[in-house]
Order: structure tokens, then sequence, then C-alpha cells
């Protein structure tokens, strides 16, 4: 074998071993979810059930109002990734091509709040949102996420990439500067967009802890903190649970491909000589 | 259409490096001039002013006896083409050049009939379904015209359009551009740092170096009295020849001589164009070795190296008769050759 084949023989075991490493939990996710209450429970684990079991997908999803789950999750990821790409928008532009007092510093204390774990901020968030009286409504549950630094760093960065020509053409053609953040650097921006609307919507589909905190009626729990209360303190029903998080990410699948030709239209673009 | 008026235009950008020094320079009625001059010279930085998209530090712009100094682009009834053509990926032609009549709240069939005239202007009217990225370079091109065209400014900015196009592409174009300058009867101030444009198709040249407009006249003017040593060299291909000497008050002493109604001054850079410097054996020749002959097919290009070591080029008509190696003499064509001041370069008359 020559040495051009055995390194690409290495490199593709290589691969194939961070596959299977990345994959690995999700695989099992799957064939706990189709095995019987029980049979988890065997010494060793067993790798596949005996028979798979379809039926925990149907009891999972009915032994709590999933339904009413999924639609809180949804509103909260619709308004997180709303709010979320409006802002990156706007600001972004903002810091990229605008000249204001204070621009440098504003943008160094945006970068700054990376910086702070997100489980710092769990309590001051909690009693501001408090303070406003939102705590266990929607606004306080999808109040706190609207606004993301990351993405207003990286739609910057991608403004600063883009050629300033076409929106001084557009500024000669007669376009306010709304026109031109709107017309012509919105459309240039689809591809960043698309990352930050879907990087948006994993996170707050995948959001527990704020939604525990903020939600105390059941009405406005999440899918993520269904999927947990599968898992109590005195029981624990491991098929159901897994069963409940393959559902819970079909609508992450979902997103995720057709964002992801949104990123492949946005290799296409060149007006630009 | 409407005449430009640059008034002690300065730009000073931050660090204090001055881009554009004190220039005045009048575009009149539906003129066609061209700044020309090595990037860097500020000749982009003085289209951007006119546009709106720089502000002056000083001095005042003025289209059509308004002044616009500090109105914003979109106030200026400007149109510009840019060097690459910044056409909207995302639209398609037809939006394209639809686009300043769309923001400026046109009417629908009004857009239509100005965006197909437009287009059978620039014989454009098959591409209006296709985006930026489906069209060749010389197609942008017209694409980016007609959508300056299609709002019938009253000036009309260039900043280098034809520098991205391929040379046979570019040769056609500058004989369109000035066909469509003739039929609009508009008014253009065309950048470029290539003097062949700027001769080709402006009705009047402004040579730009540093910042400064050295001198501005019309192309044959430029090129046969040069007010500088600095335009000399900028204007002409191949370049001027230039030696220095001195001048008497009737000659000029130097590698070469010649005859000079210069003022006598000691420290003297002469300089000739290609075509005014004879080869052959007269009694004035100078003595010179050929280095390299370049044939041109109508004309060759002789370049000769003289006793002084100077090396300087000759442009003769049709096939050169010498071959590299040869000693010939070379002489300056009676009543031909610029004196200027080594010093500053100014013109001795």
């Amino acid at each position: 074998m020559s040495d051009r084949l055995l390194r690409r023989a290495l490199g593709y075991g290589a691969a194939l071993t961070l596959a299977l490493v990345m994959v690995a939990p999700f695989l099992w996710m799957l064939s706990t979810a189709l095995m019987d209450e029980f049979e988890v429970y065997q010494a060793p684990p067993p790798l596949l059930p005996t028979v798979p079991r379809f039926a925990n997908f149907t009891e999972a999803l009915t032994a709590l109002p999933f339904a009413l789950y999924f639609r809180n999750s949804l509103i909260l990821a619709a308004a997180t990734v709303t709010g979320q790409v409006v802002t990156a928008a706007m600001a972004g532009y903002a810091f990229a091509r605008h000249r204001f007092a204070g621009r440098t510093p504003l943008f160094a204390v945006y970068l700054g709040t990376l910086m702070i774990p997100g489980i710092a901020l769990l309590v001051p968030r909690f009693l501001l949102v408090d303070a406003m009286g939102l705590v266990d409504t929607v606004a306080g549950l999808v109040s706190v996420e609207l606004v993301a630094a990351w993405g207003i760093f990286l739609m910057r960065q991608y403004f600063l990439s883009l050629p300033r020509d076409m929106e001084d053409a557009a500024r000669l053609d007669g376009a306010g500067e709304w026109q031109v953040f709107w017309h012509v650097a919105v459309p240039l921006a689809r591809p960043a967009l698309a990352t930050v609307a879907l990087f948006a919507f994993i996170d707050a589909w995948k959001a527990l802890l704020w939604p525990l905190v903020i939600a105390r009626s059941p009405d406005l729990r999440v899918v993520e903190a269904g999927v947990a209360s599968f898992h109590g303190m005195y029981f624990a029903n491991w098929p159901w649970q897994m069963a409940a998080a393959v559902a819970a990410l079909v609508p992450v699948l979902v997103v995720f491909l057709v964002a992801q030709k949104a990123f492949l239209r946005g290799l296409a673009f060149g007006g630009i000589k | 259409m409407a005449a430009l008026e640059l008034r002690h235009l300065i730009k000073r950008f931050a660090g204090g490096v001055v881009g554009v020094d004190d220039v005045t320079l009048t575009v009149g009625d539906g003129a066609f001039t061209a700044l020309v001059g090595p990037s860097g010279c500020g000749k982009t930085t003085i289209l951007r002013m006119v546009a709106g998209l720089e502000e002056p530090t000083s001095g005042a712009v003025v289209i059509g006896g308004r002044e616009v100094t500090h109105l914003p682009p979109a106030a200026r009834d400007v149109a510009m083409v840019f060097q690459n053509y910044a056409l909207y990926p995302h639209l398609t032609v037809r939006e394209n050049i639809g686009f300043p009549l769309k923001v400026r709240k046109t009417q629908g069939a009004e857009v239509a009939r100005r965006v197909a005239h437009a287009a059978e202007l620039l014989e454009i009217g098959a591409l209006l379904d296709r985006k930026p990225a489906q069209l060749s370079g010389g197609q942008r091109q017209r694409v980016a015209l007609a959508r300056a065209i299609v709002r019938e400014p009253a000036l009309f900015l260039f900043d280098e359009p034809l520098s991205n196009l391929d040379a046979q592409v570019r040769a056609q174009t500058r004989a369109e551009l000035v066909a469509l300058h003739r039929r609009l009867g508009a008014t253009m101030l065309f950048v470029t740092h290539d003097q062949v444009e700027a001769m080709t198709m402006a009705q009047s040249v402004a040579v730009m170096a540093q910042g400064r407009v050295l001198q501005e006249a019309p192309p044959m003017a430029l090129y046969r009295e040069p007010q500088t040593l600095a335009v000399a060299r900028l204007i002409g291909s191949p370049s001027i020849n230039t030696l220095v000497g001195r001048t008497t008050g009737e000659r000029f002493e130097g590698a070469l001589t010649c005859t000079t109604t210069a003022a006598p001054h000691g420290d003297v850079v002469l300089a000739v164009r290609p075509e005014h410097l004879v080869l052959g054996t007269a009694i004035d020749a100078a003595p010179a070795t050929v280095l390299l002959v370049e044939p041109l097919g109508p004309e060759s290009l002789v370049r000769l190296r003289l006793r002084s070591g100077d090396v300087v080029v000759a442009r003769v008509a049709g096939e050169a008769t010498c071959r590299m190696g040869d000693d010939v003499g070379v002489r300056v064509a009676a009543g031909e050759g610029h004196c200027f001041r080594a010093g500053d370069g100014t013109r001795l008359t």
C-alpha cells in the first residue's frame, strides 16, 4: 500500500471513529426509546431492544400534554429567532457602517457580556423579570433571549466583509439609510442571518433552566421541561423520556435542513466582479 | 443637465494625510471631463466628494448653480458608475435598473417604460430577467450604465468603469460611452488612471498628482503643451524622453542638443516625445546604440542608449531599418522638445 493510500485510510479511520463517538449517544437514545420499561435495567445493559416498542412514543407524548409543551417551545423559539435576527441585523449594521460617539467602547461592552456565564445571569434576570411582574407569563419566558451579543458580533463582522460600493450605489440611487439597510444590506446578509436564526432556534429549543425558573404553571412548560419531568426523584421512565427526546429533536432537524438551503443560496451570490 | 464646479476643494483624512489639495475645476454643462493620474492621487476622492459619499474638509461642490457640498447623495441628482459596477446581486437586471426609480416611489408603469428605454439604449433588453452573476463583465458594465441613465441625472460620475474589462471590450465600450455622451448631451466626470482612456474619450482632461490638478486642457493641448514636467511624463505612451542639461538662450545642451527659445538656465530637463526623435546621420545627430527594436506594425519603437548612458525611445514610421546593436545617429526634430526647470518641473519659456 502506498503512503498516500495509507494516509488516506488513516484519515478516514479517524473521521469514522469521531463520527461514531458523536453519533453513539444519539443511537443509544433511539435504541432506549424503543425498549421495554424494565429492559433498560438489565445488566449488562442491552444495546438493542429485543422487541422494538413503538408504543413508547404515543404513550410518552400523551402521558403529559406535549402538544401544549411543543406550542410553548415554538412560541419561545419563534420569539427568540425573530428578536435575535432583527436586533443582530440592525445593531450589527450600525456597528459596521455608522460612525457614532462611543461606538468602539459600546461594542467592547457587548463583546464583554459574552464572557459572563449564563448561569450567573439567572438570578439577576429573574429579579428583573419579577420586578416587572412578568413571572409565569409568555412575555417573561421569551424576554431574556431576544438580543444576542454573539449574533450582533457575527453580523457586524459579516457586514464589514461586504463591499461598501453597493450601499453607496443605493445612496446615489436615492435610497435613504433605512432603504439602504433593508433593500441592499439585509438581502446581501442572508447567509449570515440564516446562521443567526439557526443558532437562535437551537438555543431556544433546548432551553431548560430559564423556562423552569420562570414558568410556574404547567401551562407554560416547554418541551425540554416535559422531557425532563419523566425523571423525578422517585421515578424514572427511561424509554418514555428517550422517546420524548427523539420527538423533541424533529423540529431541530427540520429547521436545520431549511436553514442549510439558505446557506447554500448565500454561496451563489456574485454581483461584484 | 448641469455644470459642475469644484471650488478650492480640500480633503484631509484622519491622521493628517491630504487626499485632495485645493482643487478648483469646472465641468461645463454637457461636457465630458476626465480626471487622470496615478493611483492615490486623489481623483476617486474628488468623485466621492462630488457624489456626496465623502465630506470635504473645506471648499464647495456646486452642481447646476446649486451648492450641494453638505447635501446627502440622494439630494444631488448625480449618478455614478462604480469600478466594480456595484450591481445588486439579489435583484434581476430589470430590478437593478429600476431600483433608483423604485426607491423614489415612481409609478410601476413609468418604471417599466423607462427601464425598457434604458435597456434598449444599451442593447441589454434580452438580459432583463437575469441576475448579475449570470452576466459577463461587459454586460454588467452596461447594466450599471443603464441604472445610471434611467433617472436622467444632472451629472454622471464614472469611477474607472472600464478597468475590469478585457482589452477588446474596453476599446468598444470607450467608443460607446462617447456615443452615449453625445446622444444624452449629459455632463460627465470620468476618473481613470489610464491616459489612453482619458485622451480618447474626454473633451477636457485634468491631470492630477498628489491631490492637485497639475493641468487641465483638451487632450491634444495637454499632449503638445504640457505645463509641467510631471504632466509631460504622465501623458503619452510610450513615456516622453527626458534628458538633463542647460539652456543658453538659443540651444539646449545635454546628451542631445537642439534649438530652443527657452530662457537661459543652468539646470534644465529637456522632454522629447518619441516621435520627435529622428534617426539618421545628420551633422547634429548624437551617436547612440540600438538596444531594442519593437515593431508594432504601422510603426516601430527603437530603444537607444546615448553615449551619456541615457536611454531614449524613438518612434519611427513603418519598419525600422536598424537592428539591435547597430550604431546610429539621433537628433531632435526641428522645433520640438520642451524645456523644464529641473528643480520644480515648471516650463521654461
